[in-house]
């Protein structure tokens, strides 16, 4: 990042205001804690109301004729998604490793995209180079509000929120402003993420922080929360070396493109779903307390052997209080299989059970 | 009672012929919140900069270094039930107490004073 001045999103000297610690990522300057701290602010999330700042991923609107454009480049049913519906997909590559992945909505006239900030920039010049009609987003910035009490305190600034269901999308009007709402986000939580233009941003930022069960989270929340409901960051968990079934994503492929294909990389996803793969993203609950980071090498057993894989998030969880991890391990292993981690030169042993750690507590 | 301070954060307070060791507050809050302390086992010989702690915070983990050489006689074992302790009093969380093979080593380092000029 030396010598790279970073972006700022329209949030951030309301960040400051508030006391943030910020950190270059994905080339922003984004808060990665609030003075709550970490913990505090991942407990508060799920138990009232936590307010993200996500204005640095790229937002992108599609023309409707560019459906069919789209599915080539992703394994989502895009025509099948409904009128105001959103649904989770992946870019693939010819290997059918993941490029980024990514929200999908239909607003009926057009598509709305939500990719990651890290990836943003490829991600468009590679849909530019197969979708006429793209535009990019450049005058609004993203909200995430999240957590029991959300929908709650949302209802009071936008009437009618309440009523919407997971993934579902729909436009509120507040201030004169159109805002775009989505009832989704990546924390597990019951919650919203909302589209906001630069004029107001800051403005309504301010009127959510007024209500009594809103707190600002920061990045390092965003990251504990995800991981406890078992959501993959992109460039860690998932990225071009791992494919959507060994990701565990074969859910976000949905049975027409299954049997139809023509997406980047099917012959060898298909094949992966026809005869399975051989390795597999699972979750992972060390004994004890001490966490297993990413780069942990995973083995067999307490000594001796190669590894049979390696962890791509794992951290601590505040709401679980338990350390937790996400690891690439042969996909024969059994749910409750014993595994060692290498943490300082000491195997520990940790069990191999499902996700998420903490259960989701979507609206459907 | 005197206390001094390590430029690894960690403070030293003599008790008769041991020295107790924890972290400072300043510490503490860089660390953010603890979530996990491995300590030395007893009766173990470190020397002057050894490894003989892990602190691993929701953020990542970072190393205690023995400021003396000598032996660990006692650790604080509450830290490994409770790591929050280490956040809610920096200055009552000790880690392990440490017999030295020189108190003299203890001149080296620096008073409240000094500490405080050095974390600014």
């Amino acid at each position: 990042m030396a010598g790279e001045s970073l972006k700022r999103t329209g949030l951030y000297d309301l960040h400051i205001e508030l006391g943030a610690k910020m950190v270059p990522f994905a080339g922003w300057d984004m808060p990665v804690q609030y003075p709550m701290g970490v913990l505090k602010e991942h407990l508060h999330t799920r138990a009232a109301a936590g307010l993200f700042d996500v204005s640095h991923m790229g937002q992108v609107i599609l023309p409707m004729e560019a459906v069919a454009a789209l599915e080539t480049l992703v394994p989502v049913d895009v025509a099948g998604l409904g009128l105001n519906r959103q649904r989770y997909g992946m870019f693939t590559n010819a290997a059918g490793g993941i490029l980024d992945d990514l929200m999908i909505a239909n607003k009926g006239d057009h598509l709305f995209l939500v990719v990651n900030a890290a990836c943003a920039e490829a991600d468009i010049a590679h849909m530019s180079a197969h979708i006429p009609g793209l535009k990019v987003v450049t005058d609004r910035g993203l909200l995430a509000l999240q957590g029991p009490q959300a929908a709650a305190v949302l209802e009071r600034l936008l009437p009618g929120v309440a009523a919407m269901r997971f993934m579902d999308v729909a436009e509120f009007g507040w201030q004169g402003a159109t805002l775009w709402v989505s009832r989704s986000g990546y924390t597990g939580e019951d919650g919203y993420e909302i589209s906001v233009p630069e004029t107001v941003v800051t403005d309504f930022a301010r009127a959510l922080l007024a209500e009594p069960e809103v707190a600002p989270i920061g990045l390092g929340a965003r990251d504990s929360l995800r991981l406890e409901a078992g959501l993959c960051l992109y460039g860690h968990d998932i990225d071009i070396t791992t494919t959507p079934v060994e990701a565990d994503l074969l859910w976000a492929i949905q049975k027409r493109r299954r049997i139809e294909g023509g997406f980047a990389g099917a012959d060898v996803i298909l094949g992966q779903i026809e005869r399975g793969a051989d390795r597999k993203r699972m979750g992972l609950r060390p004994e004890g307390r001490a966490p297993m980071r990413e780069g942990v090498e995973i083995f067999a057993g307490p000594e001796g052997g190669a590894p049979i894989g390696r962890v791509t998030s794992g951290g601590f969880g505040p709401s679980i209080e338990a350390p937790m991890a996400m690891a690439y391990l042969p996909a024969d292993l059994p749910q409750g299989a014993t595994v060692y981690g290498e943490v300082r030169g000491k195997r520990l042993p940790a069990r191999i059970v499902p996700m998420p750690f903490h259960p989701h507590s979507y609206k459907r | 009672m005197t206390v001094k301070y390590t430029e690894e954060h960690e403070w030293l307070r003599v008790e008769g012929d041991l020295v107790v060791v924890g972290i400072t507050e300043h510490a503490s809050e860089q660390l953010g919140d603890v979530v996990f302390v491995e300590l030395p086992e007893i009766e173990t010989q470190v020397a002057k900069g050894d490894e003989i702690c892990v602190i691993e915070s929701v953020k990542a983990a970072s190393d205690i270094l023995s400021p003396l050489d000598g032996e660990i006689v006692e650790v604080n074992e509450s830290l490994a039930d409770n790591p929050a302790l280490v956040n809610e009093d920096a200055v009552g969380a000790w880690f392990f107490k440490i017999r030295p093979t020189e108190m003299s080593q203890i001149d080296d380092y620096m008073s409240e004073d000094e500490y405080k000029d050095f974390i600014g």
